[in-house]
């Protein structure tokens, strides 16, 4: 098949390099210059999928964003795999490999067109509501296939081996849209010196210049516009972003945009001397002023059978004609209702075919390009309109009739004309959809029967998004709002001389959406209003009679406007409809919204480089290498990577766990605990502001001396705890929970900026600064003895919950006795530069001791032996002090009424039922209970049951050589000594007897040695 | 994405630095012990949520760490003014807009 309906002559392709591609497994030919669209209508394929619920053949109907029907899987690869990609948006090159989306088994023999044309009228408007739903254990089945009929495309199976940018900028001016209106704005703007991005989605900068019939200055349109990119080149404020689509406008004129670098050249991005290039790159864009230069979408008419492939929106026609040499037919009808959509009959008989007949809606046209048709002898057919085509996989004939637009009926009798290509005009939407992201209402403008933008602060509506659609108006539109943005942000500038334009009169538009048809909406032949999910006409009738009034609702049951395409192409048309139907108009009607993105994204460009290893920021202690080289497994812990635990040979979890448990009550272990979050407190008042923080007192902690603290927030509710030191009068050192250190300090920031300024008091992390080594077991104090030799060590002069400054292995170091296991223990802090000097000199002086590295997982057992508990694990944000036992650590009697003290009274944190932390031992002493198990009071289990409680660790414990637990219980204190189940998933019933949570060494002694 | 003038750092930043805090100028009862259970109830959990004028709370996390307030409409997404802690709103909801 060669490209049958290219020309000889014109357009804006390169005959001299051809460029072979596949769509469906057929080789093909097309030009540089091409988009994949056009490529297709030159090589005469009128099928390019299949619709979504009808399963239909569809061909392509329009030239741009707007396209419903060609959307194709994009590459030739696997990793290059790109789905819902518009043929009319995607340039053509050689190699590329493209297959319909829609079509199951394939476009050409469709097994669910039968389901379509039998069943057709089985599918009305919320069918899948109202026949898939029941009964609900079928819908899995259902949906599978739905799917794969519905043909949404698929994603690679394949890693993207591509590369996507984010880039941030700011500028003066953003010009959306580089057509005339744009391209004025941006010459104007930028000549003033201000900074200014102007951005256009197509390939190639003009918009409507590139196919305008007028002339500009004298010469064609084209001609201008590459001279004003000549100039905006020289330019050096200026960044002309083409293949860039502004694809979301959020608050205070923050504009995504869309760049697409290489998709033009390839399905995967190709690559330059061995470096592969940037596929995509989003700017985010903080501009001072938006002019949005984004022009019209045409609507199609609404008529029995609009989809038949060889049905095309008017200026599409004419887009592929003048700027592609790619006549979509032989013989064309043409159906409008204004006079600008007479161009596509004139370009289409310039390019030496036949034009059947204009048929127009107007009983009296009248206009410039109006009486050029009539001067060429071509047949106009008034007061009436196109209202049903003929065909199936191509149109190969339109019915034709008179009209009555006031009374919505068919006024004469039905004349077929023999053709191949309908073009329909129903009048020009304004691209409203950015200015709608931004949530701006569109607003209705009879004079030219579309919604203009809603009011943005800081943005300029120019040319035909506006209203303002001739060219020459359109160029004076974006000149006279260039300047006034380059003043706004700063920048004088004259006016650009514009370029002399004829002006072509043009007689009044008809407002006709869809069209009439002999039959009732119900009984014609469908009317399609949004070819991409399958809505007619009938079917928006259909939800304004079962009573759905709201256009929103209207949308939600019909679907119309839920596609890729987001309703470009039909959104208005539904709205005449669903106002027709309701008997309102259409700003009474009103619109829906439309969202970011403007067209379909790829998620790479989205993510940019914020995936994988730069998802989020990971955090490694100072210790980080050693620990990697003595096989550590890691856990992330928030950001921290923490050792989890240290595996020697071919241990499991759980041996090593069990190693590292008695390693540290028999000998001595060693953890990094440099995560633990760290803030200095200092400042006259730092003392009192811990009094108001805190729960507990701190009013006689003296220096060197250590208290552990609890945080609560002011409804009473445990938010964080830690140790806090006295370091001097004036200055504490608190340590918060590895997760909560950053929280901690906004926390203590916002009490004090917005509460109490009065208090002197500064706060500082310097969780980096100090590395924290805890050293724990029987042995702990010799070991440490043995590197330091200016702190005294000994029971009494270094006691528990003293602070020590010194040297240990020879560098400075503040020495906590302070224990998370219960053990003697010792957390050396140094600064994190000297950490892992003095991590070895301890491995050096502890292998006599048998020093065991643990990780977190040893941690955790360890402390819930003693019945320590986690914030975040033991607590959820609904326990107080009281239901953790911890009321030795709340201090009543503090003058200041402290953060979370009022609350502790109020009735609900008084009752006797709330959830108490208590200890579980289960009656197989084997037996790990689940982490997160409910708990119930009775063997019996039935359903509904009361749940008292669930739990929140659990563990095998070989210094106890049982199995033991810690676990929330309602009225848990009372509780003690009860026996209570814990049903699992599987039917079975596990039994545990409550007891105190702590279940080593209560009164404290191994650590007071 | 929003777009802050902080007061503290005189310049206008990316909503990514800034953390919102909810409804500004809710103080803290001076005597909370003296405070009813309802009154108490109603400090903690009770917020405005207003079709228009918000005055909120704002952190200025990845800058200067200060707490300042904004005047935020919370339909159309203005900015009206950025102040203090500690000082009032020039824009209200009585007052209406300054603009």
């Amino acid at each position: 098949m060669s490209q049958q309906n290219r020309l000889g002559t014109g357009g804006r392709i390169d005959r001299s390099r051809p460029l072979r591609f596949s769509f469906n497994g057929q080789t093909l030919e097309g030009f540089a210059g091409d988009t994949l669209a056009s490529a297709l209508l030159a090589n005469g394929v009128d099928v390019v999928g299949r619709s979504f619920k009808y399963s239909r053949p569809r061909g392509i109907v329009a030239a741009g964003a707007e396209e419903p029907n060609a959307i194709v899987q994009l590459g030739a690869t696997e990793a290059g795999q790109v789905p819902n990609v518009r043929a009319t948006q995607q340039a053509l090159y050689g190699g590329l490999v493209a297959a319909s989306t829609n079509g199951w088994p394939n476009v050409d023999r469709d097994l669910l067109g039968v389901i379509g044309s039998v069943g057709g009228r089985m599918m009305p408007p919320g069918f899948y509501y109202k026949t898939f739903m029941a009964p609900a254990s079928l819908w899995p089945k259902y949906e599978k296939y739905i799917r794969k009929a519905a043909g949404l495309g698929r994603t690679p199976k394949e890693k993207d081996p591509d590369i996507y940018d984010h880039i941030n900028r700011h500028c003066d001016v953003l010009v959306i849209g580089a057509g005339p209106a744009g391209l004025a704005a941006a010459l104007a703007a930028g000549r003033s010196g201000a900074r200014v991005i102007v951005c256009d989605e197509q390939d190639e900068m003009g918009g409507s210049l590139l196919d305008a019939r007028e002339l500009v200055d004298g010469r064609p349109a084209s001609a201008w516009v590459a001279s004003v990119l000549a100039e905006l080149a020289t330019l050096p404020e200026v960044l002309v972003l083409p293949r860039t689509t502004a694809n979301g406008y959020h608050d205070h004129n923050f504009v995504t945009l869309h760049e697409r670098r290489t998709e033009h050249l390839a399905d995967l991005a190709p690559s330059i001397n061995g470096r592969r290039q940037v596929r995509a790159r989003m700017h985010r864009v903080r501009a001072g002023e938006v002019i949005l230069a984004t022009g019209t979408h045409e609507r199609p008419l609404v008529f029995a059978n609009n989809d038949v492939p060889g049905s095309m929106v008017a200026g599409a026609v004419s887009t592929y004609i003048r700027r592609y040499a790619v006549v979509p037919g032989r013989r064309l009808v043409l159906s409008t209702a204004n006079d600008h959509a007479y161009r596509a009959a004139l370009d289409w008989a310039d390019a030496g075919r036949e034009v059947v007949a204009i048929v127009d809606a107007r009983e009296h046209p009248e206009g410039d390009l109006v009486n050029e048709a009539r001067a060429r002898n071509i047949r106009i057919i008034p007061g009436s309109a196109v209202i049903e085509a003929n065909g199936k996989k191509r149109v190969t004939g339109a019915q034709v009739a008179r009209i009555d637009i006031g009374g919505f009926k068919v006024a004469g009798r039905v004349e077929t004309l023999s053709c191949d290509t309908i073009a329909s005009s129903g009048g020009y939407s304004p691209v409203v959809h950015l200015a709608a992201h931004t949530g701006a209402r569109p607003e209705w403008r009879d004079d030219i029967l579309g919604f203009v933008p809603g009011k943005v602060p800081g943005m300029t509506p120019v040319g035909g998004v506006h209203g303002k659609s001739a060219i020459a108006e359109a160029l004076a539109d974006g000149a006279a709002a260039g300047v006034a943005a380059a003043q706004r942000t700063g920048f004088k500038v004259e006016a650009p001389a514009l370029p002399k334009v004829a002006k072509v009169r043009e007689g009044k538009a008809a407002a006709l959406y869809q069209v009439p048809h002999v039959k009732p909406a119900m009984r014609a032949p469908k009317q399609f209003v949004d070819p991409q999910n399958d809505v007619t006409a009938a079917g928006i009738e259909l939800a304004t009679r079962e009573g759905f009034e709201s256009i929103e609702h209207v949308k939600r049951y019909t679907g119309m406007g839920f596609g890729t395409d987001q309703g470009k192409l039909g959104n208005i048309n539904g709205m005449a409809i669903a106002a027709r139907c309701l008997k309102q108009t259409i700003p009474q009607t009103g619109t829906t919204v439309f969202r970011p993105n403007y067209t379909p994204i790829t998620f790479g460009a989205i993510a940019g480089r914020h995936c994988r290893e730069f998802f989020d920021p990971r955090r490694f202690t100072a210790l980080h290498a050693w620990h990697v080289e003595h096989g550590a497994k890691f856990e992330e812990v928030g950001q921290w990577m923490r050792p989890w635990y240290f595996p020697r040979g071919n241990e499991t979890m759980h041996e090593a766990v069990q190693r590292e448990c008695r390693a540290v009550r028999e000998g001595v272990g060693i953890l990094d605990a440099s995560t633990l979050g760290k803030i200095e407190i200092q400042g006259k008042d730092a003392r009192e502001f811990l009094n108001r923080i805190y729960t507990n007192a701190w009013t006689k902690l003296d220096v060197g001396k250590c208290r552990y603290g609890l945080m609560c927030k002011d409804d009473g509710m445990v938010m964080d705890d830690g140790v806090t030191a006295c370091i001097g009068d004036n200055h504490f050192h608190m340590t918060t929970t590895t997760g909560g250190a950053a929280a901690v300090l906004d926390w203590m920031e916002l009490w004090h900026q917005t509460e109490w300024p009065e208090l002197e008091v500064y706060f500082n992390s310097v969780t980096d600064h100090w590395a924290a080594m805890a050293i724990n077991g029987p042995n702990a104090r010799k070991l440490l003895a043995e590197l330091t030799d200016d702190i005294d060590l000994a029971r009494d002069n270094f006691k528990f919950m003293d602070m020590r400054e010194g040297t240990v292995a020879g560098v400075p170091a503040r020495v906590y006795r302070i224990s998370f296991t219960g053990e003697l223990s010792y957390e050396i802090n140094v600064q994190a530069n000297h950490a892992l000097h003095v991590w070895k000199a301890l491995f050096e002086k502890g292998e006599k001791y048998g020093l065991t590295p643990y990780g977190t997982e040893t941690m955790h057992v360890l402390r819930a032996e003693k019945g320590f508990i986690i914030v975040g694990q033991e607590t959820d944000g609904s326990m107080t002090p009281e239901d953790l036992g911890m009321q030795w650590c709340v201090g009543y009697k503090k003058p200041f009424s402290w953060i979370g003290r009022r609350a502790l009274t109020r009735p609900d944190t008084k009752r006797e039922d709330r959830k108490q932390l208590v200890g579980l031992k289960p009656l197989d002493p084997q037996l790990v209970l689940d982490e997160g198990a409910q708990i119930v009071l009775e063997k019996e289990i039935r359903i509904p049951m009361p749940m008292v409680g669930h739990v929140t660790s659990s563990y095998y414990s070989p210094n106890l050589g049982h199995s033991f637990a810690l676990a929330v219980v309602k009225g848990g204190s009372q509780r003690i000594g009860q026996t209570v189940y814990l049903p699992m998933a599987d039917g079975r019933v596990h039994a545990a007897e409550v007891v105190s949570p702590v279940f080593l060494d209560a009164e404290g002694a191994r650590q007071n040695v | 994405m929003l777009h802050i003038y902080c007061p503290h750092c005189a310049e206008t930043r990316e909503e990514e630095e800034f953390r919102p805090k909810g409804e500004a100028h809710i103080a803290r009862p001076v005597e909370p012990e003296a405070t009813s259970d309802e009154d108490w109830g109603n400090y903690l959990f009770f917020r405005k949520n207003p079709r228009g004028l918000h005055h909120e709370l704002w952190y200025h996390a990845a800058g200067c760490r200060k707490f300042f307030n904004v005047t935020r409409d919370t339909v159309s997404y203005q900015i009206h003014e950025t102040y203090k802690v500690g000082q009032k709103p020039s824009v209200t909801a009585d007052k209406g807009a300054a603009k």
